[in-house]
This record gives C-alpha cells, sequence and structure tokens, in this order.
C-alpha cells in the first residue's frame, strides 16, 4: 500500500512575483519581467538580462544574524517556506520532527557569497576566508538551515540535478513520504546571479544575448536565441495524505506520477538531446499515474528557448500525445530560465491551474517555429491532470503528472 | 513502475554486485583494500598547491594519472579530476560486478547516482582565479574561462559522464548533502531498486577537495588539525590527542542490483543493503549535541529495517573524523543504540588513513563495510595510542582484525546537521 503525496502549500520567490497569488497574475496576464541585470554592473557582458528577484529586502524576515551567515539563495528559501507552510497551514510545532523533511533542489548554491570570499582568500596578503564560507556556499547550505529552522529531523536531502531537480524532488519527497515522513519541504531554488556565476553559465552556450527583453527569450519561436537566466523559485509543501485529510487541509493536488531518463549521451552544439528518452521519461509519469496520454488536460514544457532543444521537446511531446493532441503552455520567458527554480516554479503554476480551473496562455512565441497546441491566451477551461516537463545539462530529462486530488468516498474532485 | 509501500517485506531487495575504489594510498578496490587493512596511513604534506599559509597543511592525496587509469584524452580535458575520479571508479565496479549493458531494455533500467559534497569547486576557484585575475576584478572577464566552466559551475555533470560512458537511460541523480552525501546517494540508489524505478543502480560519491578554498574554509573554523609536524600521523580519530580531521580526496562507486536480477545471472554477490535511515539534528550546521541522539535514531531506524538486534551487528565503520565533538558524538549514539554490546563491536575509522573526502568518504566506507564482509576482515584505526574517557569503545587500534562478518553498520555525519546510517549484510542461502 502506497502512501500517497499531495501538496498542500505554495510560496514563491521569483521574478514573477513575491507571492504565489503575484505569480499567478504574472502568468496569466503574460506580463514580461525580464530586465537589464541590476546585482551588479554586467555592461561588459555579452548577457544583459535577467530575470530578478527585484528589491528583495528581507529585513524582518531573515533573522539578522542569520542573514550574515547565508547568501541570497538561502535567504530565498527561508522566505519561501514560511509562505509555503502558512499557506498550507501547517504549524511546525504540531508536526513529528522526525516526519518533517527538506527536500530541495539547487544546482549552484551560494554564489555571491562564495565570490565574495574567494576574491579575499586571492586578493589578500594573509589568505582566509570568512567563518561562513564553509557552511554559506555549499549546496546542502539551504536545506541545512530550513531544517534547523523548523526543526526538521526527518530524512532530507538535496538534489543537483541541473533544471530537473525541482521535479525531481516531488518525486523524492513521495519516497520520503512512502518511508514515513508526514511533510515534506519540496521544491528548488536558485540564485546564479553574481559576476562570476554568469561567466560560468556563459559557458553553456546556450544563452541569449539579445538586449530586448520581449524578443530575448523566446522559446518554441522561429526567432529563438537561446535563454535568459533568472533566480527564485518555489518551495511546496508536500504531505501524506493521511496527515492532510486528518487536518482538513485544502489540497492543491496530488504527486500522481513521475518519470526519470537521461540520454546517455552528452548534448553536443547542434543536438537537441533525445527526444525518445524524454518521452520515455513522460510515459513513466503516466504509467505511474495509470493516465493515458489522452486524459492530460496540460503540458507545461521545459521550453530551453535553443532551436534544437525546442525541437526535440517537440517531437517527444508529439511521440506521447500526438500531433496537436495535448494543450502546451510555457512562461519562462516571462521569468528566465530559474534553473533548479524553474521547474519547481512551473509545479506551482499547474498546481494553480487545477486550482483555478484557469490555463494561463504561452508566453513567448508569436510566430512558432515548432507546432504544438500552444494555449493562445489564458481562458477557463477544465484541468483535471497537468504533466510538467523539465530537461537538465547535461542529458538529464524528468516529468511529473500532477491531478487534482478526488476523494474516495464521493469521487468528486475538490 | 510501482512504488511499493510501508511494509518492508513488500519491498524489493538490494544487493552489492560490484565495487569501484579510487583512495589515496590504493588507487582500485584491491589496493585500497590492502592499503587500510595493513593500516598504513596515506596522509602527508599537501603536495597540490602551496598550504605553507594556512593552519592545516596535511592531507591524503591520489597519486592518481588520469590517462594511467584508462581515461581518453578528451575525458581528461572535460572533466574536472572529482569526476575522473567518479569515471574510473564506475568502471571498475562495472566490470567487478561482470554486468553487460549491451541491451537497450536493461539500459532503460539502469540508473546512476553519485554524491559530492563539493562538486567542481577546485576546478572553479582554478577558473576563477584567472577570469577574476587573482582576485582582483569583481566583474570577471569571462573571456578567459576555459571551455568546460559550465561543467564545473553544476555537479550534475558528475553522474551525467557517468550515464554517458556507459550509455544509460535510467534514473540519474546527484545527490549533495554535505559529509553524508555518500551515504545517501547510495541510500537515493537502494530505494529506486527497492521501489522498482531501476534494477541496477551506479552509485556512489566522489570528491576532490584540495584546493586553497577549502583548505581556508576548514582553517576559518578550526576544523582540520593543526597537526602539520607530524602528517603520517596527524588524523588520529577516537584518540584523547585528536585536534581535526585531515581533508583527503577519493571517489568509491557500488553496483547496486535488485536481489532476483542478480541471482538470475549468477552474479557475484558481496552484499545485501538492508537498512538506511537519514535525520537531521535541527541544531546547527557545524556543532553537535554531545548525546548523539539524531545520529542514534537513524541507526535505530537502520536496525529496525534490518531485522537485526543489537549483537547481531559484527562491525562498526564509524564516521570517525577526529574532531573533538564528532567522535564523543558517535560514540554517544553507539551506546544509546545498541546498549552493551556496543562495548563489544569491533569500531574503527577509515578516515586515520584516507582522510576525509567530505561527500565521497561515505561511498568508501560502504565499499569498506562490503569488503569487511567480503574478506572477513575488519580495518583498524590506524593512529590510535591514547585512551579518551568519552570515546570508550574497542576502536580496532592501529592493527586489522580477522573475524566473522555478518552484519557491518556505517554512519556519517556532516555540516548542515545531517546524520546518516547505512546497513550492508551478508546475503544467507536464498532463491531466485
Amino acid at each position: 500500500m502506497t502512501r500517497r503525496g499531495v501538496i498542500t502549500g505554495l510560496g514563491v520567490v521569483a521574478p514573477s512575483g513575491m507571492t504565489a497569488d503575484e505569480h499567478w497574475d504574472t502568468v496569466t496576464a503574460g506580463k514580461n519581467k525580464l530586465a537589464e541585470i541590476s546585482l551588479f554592473d554586467a555592461s561588459g557582458y555579452p548577457v544583459k538580462l535577467a530575470g530578478e528577484v527585484r528589491d528583495f529586502d528581507v529585513t524582518g524576515q531573515v533573522d539578522g544574524r542569520l542573514k550574515v551567515q547565508t547568501d541570497r539563495w538561502t535567504w530565498m528559501a527561508l522566505v519561501a517556506a514560511e509562505q509555503a507552510l502558512a499557506d498550507a497551514g501547517v504549524d511546525v510545532s504540531t508536526v513529528d520532527p522526525d516526519e518533517l523533511s527538506v527536500v530541495l533542489a539547487s544546482s549552484s548554491g551560494g554564489n555571491q557569497f562564495g565570490q565574495r570570499e574567494l576574491q579575499r582568500l586571492w586578493s589578500q596578503p594573509d589568505r582566509t576566508v570568512g567563518a561562513y564560507q564553509s557552511i554559506a556556499w555549499f549546496y546542502a547550505a539551504t536545506v541545512g538551515q530550513l531544517s534547523i529552522k523548523h526543526q526538521a529531523k526527518g530524512p532530507s536531502s538535496v538534489l543537483v540535478s541541473e533544471s530537473t531537480g525541482g521535479l525531481e524532488s516531488l518525486g523524492h519527497a513521495a519516497r520520503t513520504i512512502n518511508r514515513g515522513s508526514s511533510v515534506v519541504l519540496a521544491g528548488g531554488l536558485e540564485a546564479p546571479l553574481s559576476p562570476y556565476a554568469l561567466a560560468c553559465q556563459l559557458g553553456s552556450g546556450r544563452l541569449s544575448t539579445c538586449r530586448d527583453p520581449l524578443r530575448a527569450y523566446r522559446p518554441f519561436d522561429a526567432d529563438a536565441t537561446g535563454y535568459v537566466p533568472g533566480e527564485g523559485g518555489a518551495v511546496l509543501i508536500v504531505e501524506a495524505l493521511d496527515h492532510a485529510l486528518a487536518r482538513g487541509a485544502t489540497i492543491y493536488g496530488e504527486i500522481a506520477g513521475w518519470g526519470s531518463t537521461h540520454d546517455g549521451r552528452h548534448t553536443v552544439p547542434g543536438s537537441g538531446g533525445s527526444a525518445a528518452q524524454y518521452a520515455r521519461a513522460m510515459r513513466l509519469a503516466l504509467a505511474q499515474a495509470g493516465i493515458e496520454p489522452s486524459d492530460v488536460d496540460l503540458v507545461i514544457p521545459d521550453a530551453l528557448g535553443v532551436p534544437e532543444f525546442d525541437r526535440t521537446e517537440t517531437e517527444a511531446i508529439d511521440d506521447v500525445f500526438g500531433t496537436h493532441g495535448v494543450p502546451v503552455t510555457s512562461h519562462k520567458a516571462l521569468t528566465g530560465r530559474l534553473y533548479q527554480g524553474g521547474s519547481a516554479l512551473d509545479v506551482v503554476t499547474a498546481l494553480l491551474a487545477l486550482r483555478t480551473q484557469v490555463v494561463p496562455g504561452n508566453a513567448g512565441s508569436d510566430n512558432p517555429a515548432c507546432d504544438l497546441d500552444f494555449v493562445p491566451a489564458t481562458r477557463e477551461s477544465t484541468v483535471d491532470s497537468v504533466l510538467v516537463g523539465a530537461r537538465g545539462f547535461d542529458g538529464y530529462n524528468s516529468s511529473v503528472l500532477l491531478r487534482r486530488y478526488v476523494p474516495a468516498e464521493t469521487g468528486e474532485r475538490r | 513502475m510501482s512504488a511499493t509501500g510501508l511494509s518492508d517485506k513488500t519491498l524489493r531487495r538490494t544487493v552489492v554486485t560490484g565495487i569501484g575504489v579510487v583512495a589515496p594510498g590504493g588507487l582500485t578496490r584491491k589496493d585500497f583494500w590492502s592499503c587500510i587493512t595493513a593500516g598504513r596511513t596515506a596522509t602527508r604534506r599537501i603536495t597540490m598547491f602551496d598550504a605553507s599559509t594556512f593552519r592545516s597543511q596535511v592531507a591524503a592525496e591520489c597519486d592518481f594519472d588520469p590517462a594511467a587509469a584508462g581515461l581518453s584524452p578528451r575525458d581528461i580535458r572535460r572533466s574536472d579530476r572529482y569526476i575522473q575520479f567518479g569515471l574510473v571508479a564506475a568502471a571498475e565496479a562495472l566490470a567487478d560486478s561482470g554486468l553487460d549493458l549491451d541491451g537497450e531494455w536493461l539500459r532503460n533500467r539502469t540508473g546512476v547516482v553519485m554524491g559530492s559534497a563539493v562538486g567542481g569547486t577546485t576546478a572553479l576557484e582554478a577558473e576563477y582565479v584567472v577570469v577574476s585575475n587573482q582576485g582582483r576584478d569583481w566583474l570577471v572577464d569571462h573571456d578567459y574561462a576555459g571551455p568546460f566552466i559550465y561543467q564545473a559551475l553544476v555537479p550534475s555533470s558528475l553522474a551525467a559522464d557517468i550515464a554517458v560512458h556507459h550509455g544509460v537511460h535510467g534514473p540519474v541523480q546527484v545527490v549533495s548533502t554535505g559529509c553524508t552525501s555518500g551515504i545517501d546517494a547510495i541510500g537515493y540508489a537502494h530505494q529506486l531498486v527497492q521501489d522498482g524505478e531501476a534494477d541496477v543502480v551506479i552509485a556512489g560519491a566522489s570528491d576532490s577537495p584540495l584546493s586553497p578554498v577549502t583548505a581556508a574554509s576548514f582553517d576559518a573554523i578550526k576544523a582540520t588539525t593543526p597537526n602539520n609536524s607530524d602528517p603520517e600521523h596527524a588524523s588520529r580519530p577516537f584518540d584523547a590527542q585528536r585536534s581535526g580531521f585531515v581533508l583527503g580526496e577519493g571517489a568509491a562507486v557500488l553496483i547496486l542490483e535488485e536481489l532476483s536480477h542478480a541471482l538470475r545471472r549468477n552474479a557475484p554477490i558481496y552484499c545485501e543493503v538492508t537498512g538506511y535511515a537519514a535525520r537531521s539534528n535541527g541544531f546547527h550546521m557545524t556543532g553537535l549535541r554531545p548525546d548523539g541522539l539524531e545520529m542514534s535514531l537513524a541507526i535505530d531506524e537502520t536496525m529496525r529495517q534490518s531485522r537485526l538486534n543489537p549483537e547481531d551487528v559484527s562491525y562498526i565503520c564509524a564516521h570517525g573524523s577526529g574532531t573533538r565533538q564528532n567522535d564523543r558524538h558517535e560514540t554517544a549514539a553507539f551506546k544509546r543504540s545498541l546498549g552493551q554490546a556496543a562495548y563489544f563491536i569491533p569500531v574503527s575509522s577509515i578516515k586515520s588513513m584516507v582522510g576525509h573526502s567530505l561527500g565521497a568518504i561515505g561511498a568508501i566506507e560502504m565499499a569498506a563495510c562490503a569488503l569487511a564482509i567480503n574478506t572477513n576482515v575488519v580495518p583498524p584505526t590506524a593512529n590510535w595510542a591514547n585512551r579518551d574517557p568519552e570515546c570508550d569503545l574497542d576502536y580496532t587500534p592501529n592493527t586489522a582484525r580477522e573475524l566473522p562478518v555478518h552484519a557491518a553498520l556505517s554512519v556519517g555525519s556532516g555540516f548542515g546537521g545531517f546524520q546518516s546510517a547505512m546497513m550492508f549484510r551478508r546475503l544467507t542461502a536464498v532463491s531466485a
């Protein structure tokens, strides 16, 4: 007997908004949030645009002492986690600490903090770093701080599969719940907008150098030229169904299935990765959920904005769902690509579509080069299940099937 | 694919069918085992960079030549040192397992889960020095960056490169829970097998943290030993004179396989993974409460899953980092979980010989557990000379011991408060 995992709370810190509601307003209205980089002087960089969390002031939200010990990336997670817990109505003091877990994804750690300390180490004669470098830069820093703050003593993990981790964290949260945890803080966040981290990202060869925020990141479009990087992400409260029902929680949706595959080869320039392996990840999620492709109401794709990847993603969707077999909508063009945070944010969009029975219109393409059934404008629609897809560098494929929760006794959705 | 549930007996069983190791003092499984069962230490003065200004100037380094280890010039150019370790250890483990990954079906059912605490930090620092003009420029000049700098930024490269080498298409992941990454990666892989998400997982961990920024980071909090005058004896777990850990580097990879899959192909089986649990102390990023409560809870859960009583445990491969607080914390946890039996179970810390390779060491220690079961030999704690009243168990001082090893427990503890435990057990008669 599997213990089912449902999602009962959302927390968002992203270019699209500082709450799930703000994020929803942004994607349903199609508001583009890309702008010139303000976190540092990017005039010497070929990439000048980013999706930033603007005016991010954590005064009153992150304790002053903790703030100096942690990176911007951890601040975002602390704020998003508070929101998500409040949204779920979970009072952590009422949860058995051994059954409270944190499973978050990140692919580059505390970049700004790390660069500052590297600079100190290499530019000063005494060759030292500060006492907090050892706990602020590494990938586990954020999960460690969250587990302390919320007394989460259950099994926790940190997943670093670039860009797919926001989805993989849901699968692992479900595994963790199946083994006895009641509440898992899942999702992903990223703060890759320091000068050095941006220089590293340029090395992927996938970033857009276009300077027009409305034209820079155009997934699936004839003018697609790469992606614009962004920061932030989401924390989601994944809860054992019995635990959520016992406390009368409102359920956004159920983690009905997930699938994870790898191309098994590097994605060399010109190749867009393996459509077949990506399609297999989608089929694994559908099979676990026990549904047919025709039962899926919406797909939120990875939408890398690199033409060859957009083409293979289209192939994979066509392969699973048939040509024009499912409505497709993506909003990364509005926020930039938040890596692990981006896939987590797409899950928030999917859950809000399930909740509101509204599908936001596809963003970023007015002249598609790919023949998918893009949602032309925000519309009301029956949405019972949403498939979210993500792909990561080099060769990672992931997909999660989210479904509206149906109480067994009534058969009615709520 | 079906995730099966709370009742342990419905879960599929995982066995270890291959081992690969790259460690200081032994760059293969066999040489590693010879080194640590001989009680030989691989710690020395740091040669990989100029450590003369640092408080701690000792480390356990691998005398690793990637070309001699079988890597191609392209692998060597593309992959940072920790990924090279991982590639070599994975190839050794797969060869050891005798698995033939030619079939598409098996490739789809084979995953890769690797742990790493700091990933490409060493490469990132080396690149940083160039693009920042030795720390002069905050706005670094990307034109001077090497071609694989993005692979260094994202530690996902570690598992991806191993998946590419062997052309596998199953679930691939990198787990980065600091110093418990190795146990947690193998634990994640074990869960994939238990739940039917994979039949085979190439699982382990790798780290090569020997660079100025890592040395400076641990200096700043006095976690590493200042005992520079006697490098060969600098790592002194459980000894009253211990003064901090000695950094190391390396990798270990295990082939985890679903039991019936292994039996059908008559695979060599080292042992079964019978228990895995993780807890967080919710206390402090680097501090440990002396009572060892959360580590003990992880051990208790591992014992429950393994259906073992304390007296059934043959050997404990300790975290044994050699810091004042860790060894006391851990000793308390063993006593809390195992009671009087804790005094009769041989415990040892192989970090006394191969140093503390952060995320990698947990996987290297699991490899040691599997080899202990396989050979009925328990490796010692080297450099043990002075009894600490707070560390009063049998730490297998200085000399390996021959004894029947039926069940081996290993634990890890790390920054962030992570506490993990895993049990390997000799496989007794089963039918496919």
